[in-house]
């Protein structure tokens, strides 16, 4: 069913742009070193200087960092977080939805009531107190944790909504008439879910991946802004954060912020691309042909009308 | 209850087929548990149903919407648990739902689905939804054998070139084609029955005919078993070799279909063959009477609390004191043709065969009543003058008509 998925124009670009910022993100150290300068670096010659000047290619902060090995050194962090959490949340998220869906009975209750516990927690403040007490834990003036750990509270937080959707959505696959033929062919049951089900769930699936990742970046630049910082690693969230708290939004310093969040603002655009694709495996109607093979057809059909004419 | 002895070999059915029962359901019952603010009530769809398929033979179950033909078809092919009595297949009860048990049990019975724009799931090729079905039952095939039993299955059913058709969605296909995939994916693990829940109503009524001859096929050249389930009796008697009436839950009639067409035994039987249009009645008489003379033919019962003894009494013309107490025993009438009547205990039987049988309540009695409930002496027969009458009362009261 995924044939034809990677010739997908849309798909192509937005793995494209995706594999870019993976390949920044795994080979940062060494694109560093290209750069010329450190993310912490201080270039007391040109403090806050615009992109261009004294061989900063994204100009510097306020403190004469450089911005682009700011963003190259960011994307670990941002990327790492984002999307362990979206993953940890996606897959727990389904985990519990599509199974409590599926089964039922007592299983689904018991899920259910975890998932309504869940979904009332405040997270964010939980998620706070959870990294502080953690950090604060790493021993005296450290207050610091590993990306793991930090996307790992912020996804554990994140995936009742899912649960809730994946379930409600599995419900209705459930007791479709295909899903029952299935049943009568005699296929087993993991077959069934995975095999059958879990495919029309793959729309909203990636849909809410995109917005997970997208949330797990907020909610590690929301954390460092609160003060639960990923030791000493600089992200894009921190990025911004320092950008607006030291006043680069009011004294136009634009390459300072706009920067990470443009890239932000490409990994959206990169994941809402792959969706398009995804959305034509789970819809096969919204399959075209070859748009070459169209184009041409058309074009001849053209040719041939202004022949007749 | 259960007079397995009687089924004597229908008239269709081939020789060489022995009197081997493929699948049986002995004394199946349904309860469906319905809550509500008044609390749990039971919802008795099926009560004591007995039905027995044979080899290479096709068995027509009728009745009208909520009858529980489609109960009895779910409970065959185990998708509900039974309340009581039990399914045999190959004289082995059958138990388990899941599992290996229900593995075995699916190779050899297949669900027809009646609606194919539902039953296909839309996301596979038609290559994946027979390779699968055949795959499953046949774990040790390579691709390409898998490939050529699917085109195999795609000829069989006739959709041909079947090359063109493998490689399709759902989507791409019609109704009929989609029926076809359908009833090949049931092919595909050759199964000894099939249990076709309306297998054609929803088709275009111009390729129900191919659909029909399609399973007669698979009967006379496979030896399938067919349990076919329609509200359409015209159709049952086209196709099947023996027919089964159910009403309310309950199988009130059974036998060779010739025999229960010509000669029902059953006040419902006989209902449900007069209701279905008949073009000899409309050239006989004119079109009007033929609506004129049926008037209010009743509901079928609520089945949380089904009438007292025969299920039919509300609504039988020959209802008797017993019909409201006892319960109908299974009277057999001639070899093989069996029904649940009291007429034939009792004695009555002979009514049956009458030209005509008013069901429900006659047309004139129905005026009546509205006459009653209207305050009015006349009943409406002549509902012409009493208008013009009206009109010239009141064209009196205002004065004459304007110049």
């Amino acid at each position: 069913m995924f044939e034809g998925f990677l010739r997908n124009r849309r798909v192509q670009t937005g793995l494209a742009i995706f594999g870019f910022f993976v390949f920044v993100a795994v080979f940062g150290d060494l694109l560093l070193k290209l750069v010329g300068f450190g993310p912490l670096d201080v270039d007391y010659d040109a403090l806050h200087t615009p992109p261009g000047h004294g061989g900063h290619l994204l100009g510097t902060t306020i403190s004469g960092q450089d911005v682009l090995a700011q963003l190259i050194s960011g994307a670990r962090g941002s990327m790492a977080v984002g999307t362990l959490s979206a993953l940890l949340a996606i897959g727990l998220g389904a985990l519990i939805g599509v199974s409590s869906g599926f089964f039922g009975g007592i299983y689904d209750t018991i899920m259910n009531g975890i998932t309504n516990v869940f979904m009332t927690m405040p997270s964010f403040a939980l998620t706070l107190i959870a990294a502080g007490y953690i950090s604060a834990a790493g021993g005296p003036g450290s207050n610091a944790m590993g990306w793991a750990l930090m996307a790992f509270l912020i996804g554990i937080f994140e995936w009742p909504g899912m649960a809730r959707y994946l379930r409600a959505q599995t419900l209705t696959l459930r007791g479709r008439d295909w899903a029952m033929a299935t049943k009568l062919l005699g296929e087993s049951r993991w077959r069934m879910v995975f095999s059958e089900v879990f495919p029309h769930l793959l729309g909203i699936v990636s849909a809410t991946f995109l917005r997970a990742i997208m949330a797990g970046i907020l909610a590690e630049a929301g954390l460092n802004f609160l003060g639960v910082s990923t030791g000493g690693v600089i992200s894009w969230g921190t990025m911004i954060t320092n950008a607006q708290t030291q006043g680069a939004l009011t004294l136009g310093w634009w390459w300072w912020f706009i920067t990470p969040g443009l890239a932000i603002a490409f990994i959206g655009t990169a994941a809402a691309l792959v969706n398009f694709g995804l959305d034509e495996v789970t819809n096969p109607k919204l399959r075209t042909g070859n748009t070459r093979a169209v184009n041409k057809f058309n074009k001849a059909q053209r040719k041939a009308a202004a022949v007749a004419d | 209850m259960t007079t397995a002895a009687n089924t004597q070999p229908p008239a269709r059915r081939r020789d060489d087929a022995r009197d081997d029962v493929v699948l049986e359901a002995r004394d199946v019952t349904k309860h469906f548990e319905v809550r509500s603010k008044q609390g749990t009530r039971v919802v008795r769809a099926v009560e004591g149903v007995d039905l027995q398929l044979h080899r290479g033979e096709i068995v027509a179950m009728v009745g009208e919407s909520g009858s529980g033909k489609t109960t009895v078809a779910r409970m065959l092919s185990l998708y509900y648990p039974v309340t009581s009595g039990e399914i045999l297949l190959q004289g082995r009860p059958v138990k388990s739902v899941w599992g290996k048990a229900a593995k075995d049990y699916y190779a050899q019975v297949q669900l027809l689905f009646q609606d194919p724009f539902a039953s296909l799931n839309s996301l596979k090729s038609i290559r994946h939804i027979l390779g699968r079905a055949v795959k499953i039952h046949q774990p040790r095939l390579g691709k390409r054998e898998v490939e050529q039993k699917v085109l195999g299955l795609l000829e069989k059913v006739a959709l041909l070139p079947a090359e063109q058709y493998i490689d399709k969605f759902p989507h791409e296909l019609s109704g009929g084609q989609r029926q076809r995939i359908v009833i090949a994916r049931a092919l595909a693990v050759e199964p000894q029955v099939m249990l076709g829940d309306e297998p054609i109503s929803m088709l275009d009524v111009s390729i129900r005919l191919d659909v029909l001859n399609l399973l007669t096929r698979l009967r006379d050249e496979d030896g399938v078993a067919l349990l076919y389930i329609t509200h359409d009796i015209a159709s049952a008697r086209y196709i099947a070799d023996r027919i089964n009436v159910m009403y309310a839950g309950e199988m009130v009639e059974g036998g060779p279909s010739e025999s229960v067409i010509h000669t029902p035994q059953h006040p419902y039987t006989r209902l449900l063959l007069d209701s279905s249009p008949n073009p000899d009645r409309g050239i006989e008489s004119d079109q009007g009477s033929l609506f004129d003379e049926v008037g209010d033919l009743g509901e079928p019962p609520s089945l949380i609390e089904p009438p007292r003894g025969c299920r039919f009494n509300p609504r039988c013309p020959f209802a008797m004191e017993i019909c409201t107490t006892d319960k109908p025993e299974r009277t057999e009438v001639s070899p093989g043709h069996w029904a649940r009547c009291h007429l034939h205990t009792v004695g009555g039987a002979e009514q049956l065969r009458a030209e005509r049988i008013q069901f429900g309540v006659p047309v004139e009695q129905v005026e009546a009543e509205l006459a009653a409930v209207t305050g009015d002496d006349e009943p409406h027969a002549d509902v012409e003058t009493s208008t013009v009458a009206l009109e010239s009362q009141t064209t009196d009261r205002i004065g004459g008509p304007q110049p």
